[in-house]
């Protein structure tokens, strides 16, 4: 394994360790070395090139969800769901290595609390759309509904489109990368990670935020409390650009003309603050 | 929680009463109490249509009193005595359940005064006075109401309807969605939320002659905007001023005759999914009950917070 020293790691420089929280929340770091902190006891071997797929049309979520863990565990690594007709907490609680092929639309709590998978949404999602994901990448090519994204904590999240109110709220690490536009309160008390907003976001960004960055390439209406504009390094810039040509948004963006939001950090420590100074600080 | 749902044809004609039943039954798990349409015919007709009911449905489940049903006939004659005495004339009388009615009936275009003397006679309500507008509302699901009212073959060009989860108010035809703009003729309206200022507006609105009938606070929506419409305002200018003077978390649907509206609050706390297309416009709480009629795939999108949109049928 080539060895990099912690400082001269790029995510250092762009300050991705640094946001270590005081208080109640603690940082805790995996070590790569520990394999049983990458895989749970019962994810199954499965192959990429081992093809199939399933008619939604007439399953309920519970036995899709089911039967896609049945196909798992028969080997299967690649699984396309067709006709899902907007159904609600499709594909959610998928905890290892797996392409998923949606072809359509999926409802409320489309694929969360996922922790590995490749997925990949010909449609539009509804809300809480991969809530609570930890690893894996989610491709949405059209539109989403408002908590996109609510509360994770790793991987790359992707709407192609534009997404509704509250995107990110509660998130704690990952990236959340939009290609159109998003609604008001968007990272609401987000405590790490990034979001990239490549139109237009509504009122009160990063209202409350705790830590974390959010990056956006249109108009803002509103900044929400403790939310503070920061200066675009040529670091940021470079991982705009490798993250938006992972995300394959093809859209010209002039990324150092993109606005860099981040916790003003007057609201940051709740513990150590007393509520007439915290009252004082805002 | 609640759900709601909407379409509006632009230009043409279709079965609209099923295709709301649909959109509706689908929308079922957010809320099993009661169902209302609003649906909307061709507008042509010179008389009017009224819809209302001298008594409650008390089947299981309804927070109803209950009460003999000999007392419906009474109630009801004595409501055709007062749209005699108000002038009116009945062209047409549809018993549709032992306490509920459909009237086609001839009458000047003073509703107030004409609903007042109908809403005279005890338990009774008007859920619909209108030329195209006809509202049904009642305990069950889509399929139940729809199937009671026969509202499968129902034509026309546009519709809301609301599938209700009791949370503030009892579970009875009072208090069920959609509610009527009294006393404007073919003004509906549907709501998903909560208002938080609900007394204080009432009040407000109370002291200007409007009334209210029950205490769900999605009457209020529809009693505002026809105190706003009566000084003067236009829908949409109407349903922007309500974005500013309720308080609260809520999205809610207006139509009137040829028309169909939304409005979302400006935080966006609920949800809405719009479909928009040449000769059709469907929005629903869940993209589910637009897949209901729209099985291929279709572009859809959220409203964003405070936003206002009005079509035209």
């Amino acid at each position: 394994m080539a060895s990099i020293t912690k400082n001269e790691h790029k995510s250092y420089g762009m300050g991705l360790h640094d946001e270590v929280l005081t208080g109640r929340t603690q940082q805790t770091f995996f070590n790569p070395e520990e394999g049983e902190n990458f895989f749970y006891d019962d994810a199954f071997d499965v192959d990429f090139n081992k093809r199939t797929s399933i008619d939604v049309e007439n399953l309920e979520c519970l036995e899709l969800n089911k039967k896609i863990k049945e196909l798992m565990k028969k080997g299967y690594g690649t699984i396309v769901l067709k006709n899902p007709g907007a159904k609600h907490s499709i594909g959610v609680g998928i905890l290892q290595k797996l392409n998923l092929i949606v072809e359509g639309s999926l409802g409320y709590f489309g694929v969360g609390s996922i922790d590995g998978p490749v997925v990949r949404i010909s449609g539009r999602v509804g809300w809480s759309c991969a809530e609570n994901m930890m690893s894996g990448k989610v491709v949405i090519e059209k539109n989403a509904g408002s908590c996109f994204g609510a509360a994770i904590r790793g991987g790359d999240l992707i709407c192609k489109g534009s997404v509704g109110a509250r995107s990110g709220i509660d998130m704690k690490g990952g990236t959340i990368i939009v290609g159109g536009d998003a609604g008001a309160f968007t990272g609401f008390m987000m405590q790490r990670g990034r979001i990239i907003i490549c139109g237009d976001v509504g009122p009160n960004l990063g209202d409350s935020l705790y830590d974390g960055t959010i990056f956006v390439g249109g108009s803002i209406k509103s900044l929400g409390a403790d939310a503070v504009e920061a200066e675009m390094t040529d670091l940021d810039v470079s991982w705009l650009k490798r993250k938006l040509k992972v995300a394959e948004i093809d859209k010209k963006i002039d990324f150092k003309k993109m606005t860099k939001i981040v916790s003003g950090k007057k609201l940051w420590n709740y513990d150590n603050l007393e509520p007439s100074e915290r009252k004082g600080a805002i | 929680m609640c759900g709601i749902a909407g379409l509006i044809h632009r230009g043409k004609s279709t079965n609209v009463g099923g295709e709301m039943q649909k959109m509706l039954q689908s929308l079922k798990h957010r809320g099993p109490d009661s169902t209302g349409y609003a649906l909307y015919g061709s507008g042509k007709s010179k008389d009017y249509i009224l819809r209302f009911k001298v008594g409650e449905n008390v089947k299981e489940g309804s927070s109803a009193i209950m009460e003999d049903a000999s007392v419906y006939d009474a109630r009801r004659d004595e409501v055709n005595n007062q749209i005699s005495e108000a002038g009116g004339e009945i062209i047409k009388e549809e018993q549709i359940t032992p306490y509920s009615f459909r009237y086609v009936i001839k009458c000047d275009d003073d509703l107030l005064e004409l609903a007042k003397k109908i809403e005279s006679v005890e338990m009774t309500e008007i859920l619909s006075l209108g030329k195209s507008l006809e509202l049904i509302k009642d305990i069950g699901d889509a399929q139940v109401v729809a199937d009671q009212y026969s509202l499968n073959k129902f034509n026309g060009t546009h519709g809301i309807g609301h599938t209700r989860m009791a949370t503030e108010s009892g579970v009875d035809i009072r208090s069920a969605h959609p509610y009527w703009a009294y006393p404007f003729s073919d003004v509906s309206v549907v709501h998903n939320g909560q208002l938080t200022n609900y007394w204080n507006n009432r009040r407000a609105l109370e002291r200007k002659g409007m009334r209210f009938m029950s205490s769900c606070d999605s009457e209020l929506i529809a009693v505002y905007l026809a105190n706003k419409i009566r000084d003067g305002h236009d829908l949409e200018d109407a349903m922007r001023s309500s974005l500013s003077d309720l308080d609260g978390v809520f999205t809610y649907m207006v139509a009137t005759k040829d028309k169909l509206g939304m409005a979302k609050d400006t935080m966006a706390a609920k949800p809405m999914v719009l479909y928009e297309s040449d000769d059709l416009v469907a929005l629903a709480s869940e993209e589910v009950a637009i897949r209901s009629l729209l099985p291929h795939e279709i572009d859809t999108y959220d409203p964003y917070e405070g936003e206002v949109k009005v079509w035209q049928a």
